[in-house]
């Protein structure tokens, strides 16, 4: 009797054993307090979105969700990132919120050969030069959400463009990618603001009285709140065109309602985008969390969604790199955006469109799909990516 | 470079005056009467802008939000006195200095507990929608309010300091408590007071930008320091400094932005101005602040031995 029971609790052992082996670790990280922290719980809320829809599995594997705060700061990131990487010892990170906390942790993950699937920030070294085969985007390269609004103003045939950025490395990043696709007319002017300025007045100011066809600008988050509420109030509004980058997106959009109306914003991906797998996503999102959710949100789920697709074709056995690489790189997933797939350099190869701000069917301000400026588009850093085989 | 734009960036100037003045009010009278140094004076400006903006989404009535903002900001500032400052009035700068640090990041903690972490919404009242036209500009009404609003408390202010008997007990508070105390005048009372007068200015500043800017977390700290120049200008102390300080802040720092990148193009190429100008535009009032230490290191109405004016 004694041996039996022996080995019946060896096989109990083992059993638990595989069982908690089977379970596969994911790290998120991003950016959860702070005034970034709206960004960084619409990526945390639709990846769980997807876990909990699955009944907390990802592609039929049981997932644990390791959830890490980078508080927008590169030195604490570092040290979250090396919790998941040595104590946790998580097979997938996913999330990231800011490319300056992307440009700390990047190479780190990549080199320790674990995945790393970013779900927002996309800045353009790790789309070039940087490459790896390990770092998959279901965002956008930075640039991209700029030369969208670019093309739309050169179909626009907008003669005289100004435009307004806040003064750091993002700024003249957005600003530039705007300038590689605005053909046909001129950027007359443009003004940077320093980055802890709340107030645009005197800005506004000369742009009202340059006069030109069309305002460009890019104020992520606060700053975005601040500028649109000015130009509202100052009647701007009425005469003048404004396309923007990152500036009104579903976080900033509850603290403007009404004041955003008319403005123009580019990027990859609505709300009210037709296809079922969004229809399905966006009415899910709303039913949990009350509220529309962002594209940091749309951005997420896709990950969530790449990793479940590429979780199932590997039965689970990510530990086989090469066989797991090569599921992500296939995705084979319906994207809440449509059209999808990644570019030699990991990032998506997408459409990008303009909305502008509407209210829509339940009397809601949100974004409503104007038109689609670019078709397949690739980012611009692609050629200078030499990806290494695994 | 035409004569309506530099009257509307004059007006803005004004404006951004108006505002600092509402909060170096405060600051520099608990600085010059009680020698304290709050830096937690932007949480308050914060709290003024939150409780605005809950009272006016609740009520729908701006006034409502207001008075909200201003009871409320000076009521935590009445609280604040009583329970955690008072201990520290005798300590030196720098505990202050460090409690009213603590004091920052314990109220935008408990703002992003309470309202989370995004900003909120607050519009312009119905009102003060519109612009106005003057002089051959369009100018926001909104902002035209904030200007009188400010220059209202500025008369206020004056005459409570200067022709009432608690503004006499104030200023001969500031300069000899003891003997105001002798008299049976109960000096902590005083002091709260002036403090409490002070949360409430900021809270008022707070509610007043609120619909100009976004009402999040931390929305108090890059005002603050604004707050800090204008007060080490003005003279510590000096209300009447504060006053003028704040209005060639507000002008200077507005002035800069509008024109510096412009001028600097006549001068350098296009790529040294364009990086050139804002940097410059954004250092000046620093400049003008080191050029005012350099020749008045009292400030430029400096207050005699802790005096009230």
């Amino acid at each position: 009797m004694r041996p039996l029971k022996t080995l019946a609790i060896a096989v109990a052992v083992a059993t638990a054993a595989t069982v908690t082996q089977a379970q596969i670790k994911i790290g998120f990280v991003a950016e959860l307090s702070g005034p970034q922290a709206p960004l960084g719980q619409d990526q945390y809320d639709a990846l769980m979105l997807l876990v909990e829809q699955n009944g907390g599995k990802l592609g039929g594997q049981a997932v644990q969700i390791i959830k890490e705060d980078s508080q927008l700061k590169p030195d604490v990131a570092n040290q979250v990132v090396d919790k998941l990487l040595e104590k946790d010892k998580v097979q997938i990170i996913t999330g990231v919120t800011f490319s300056n906390i992307m440009m700390a942790v990047h190479k780190k993950i990549t080199d320790k050969g674990v995945f790393l699937i970013g779900s927002n920030a996309g800045p353009s070294p790790i789309a070039g030069a940087q490459c790896s085969p390990y770092f998959f985007s279901t965002s956008w390269q930075n640039d991209m959400q700029a030369e969208v609004v670019g093309k739309y103003a050169s179909d626009k045939g907008y003669k005289s463009v100004m435009a307004m950025a806040p003064n750091y490395q993002a700024g003249k990043d957005f600003v530039a990618g705007f300038k590689r696709t605005y053909k046909g007319g001129t950027v007359v002017d443009e003004i940077y603001t320093p980055l802890n300025q709340q107030d645009f007045s005197a800005e506004l100011a000369q742009v009202a009285s340059k006069k030109p066809d069309a305002l460009y600008v890019f104020y992520p988050g606060g700053l975005g709140v601040n500028f649109v509420k000015q130009f509202q109030q100052a009647g701007l509004n009425k005469s003048m065109t404004v396309m923007s980058a990152s500036t009104v997106d579903g976080t900033t959009l509850p603290a403007l309602r009404d004041a955003a109306l008319g403005m123009l914003s580019g990027t990859f991906w609505g709300p009210d985008f037709p296809n079922e797998a969004n229809q399905k996503f966006v009415a899910a999102f709303e039913k949990k969390y009350n509220r529309i959710p962002s594209q940091y949100a749309a951005q997420s789920y896709d990950a969530a969604q790449l990793l479940d697709s590429a979780i199932r074709k590997v039965s689970g056995k990510v530990d086989n790199k090469k066989a797991f690489h090569a599921a992500l790189k296939a995705a084979d997933f319906k994207s809440v955006r449509g059209n999808f797939k990644f570019g030699a350099n990991q990032f998506p190869v997408q459409d990008m469109f303009m909305f502008d701000v509407a209210k829509d069917s339940k009397g809601r301000v949100s974004l409503r799909t104007v038109s689609k400026p670019l078709v397949g588009h690739t980012d611009s850093y692609v050629g200078q990516c030499q990806m290494k085989t695994l | 470079m035409t004569t309506q734009l530099a009257l509307s960036q004059i007006l803005n100037g004004l404006q951004l005056g108006v505002l600092l003045f509402l909060l170096a009010a405060g600051l520099t009278l608990v600085f010059g009467i009680m020698s304290f140094v709050n830096l937690a004076h932007g949480s308050l400006f914060m709290l003024g802008a939150y409780f605005g903006a809950a009272a006016f989404a609740k009520t729908d009535s701006f006034l409502v939000g207001v008075f909200a903002a201003v009871v409320g900001a000076g009521a935590v500032g009445l609280l604040l006195d009583r329970f955690a400052l008072t201990k520290l009035y005798e300590r030196d700068h720098l505990d202050q200095v460090l409690a009213t640090f603590g004091l920052i990041l314990f109220f935008n903690e408990l703002i992003r507990i309470i309202w989370g972490p995004g900003s909120i919404f607050m519009q312009v009242p119905d009102a003060l929608s519109q612009t106005v036209n003057m002089f051959g500009i369009s100018y926001p009404s909104y902002r035209i309010a904030i200007i009188g609003v400010g220059l209202l408390v500025a008369l206020g202010l004056y005459l409570l300091i200067q022709k009432t008997r608690v503004g006499m007990l104030i200023r001969a508070g500031a300069t000899h408590p003891a003997m105001v105390a002798s008299l049976g005048v109960n000096i902590k009372w005083l002091n709260t007071l002036v403090f409490a007068l002070g949360a409430a200015l900021a809270g008022l500043a707070g509610v007043m930008a609120g619909p100009i800017i976004s009402v999040q977390p931390g929305m108090g700290e890059p005002v603050l320091i604004l707050t800090l120049v204008v007060i080490i200008i003005g003279g510590l102390g000096s209300i009447r400094g504060a006053f003028y300080a704040a209005l060639i802040v507000g002008v200077v720092d507005t002035l800069g932005r509008a024109f510096m990148p412009t001028i600097m193009r006549g001068i350098f190429e296009r790529n040294t101005a364009d990086a050139a100008g804002p940097a410059l535009a954004s250092m000046l009032i620093y400049l003008l602040m080191a050029a005012v230490l350099a020749l008045k290191p009292q400030g430029l109405f400096p207050t005699s031995a802790g005096a009230v004016r």
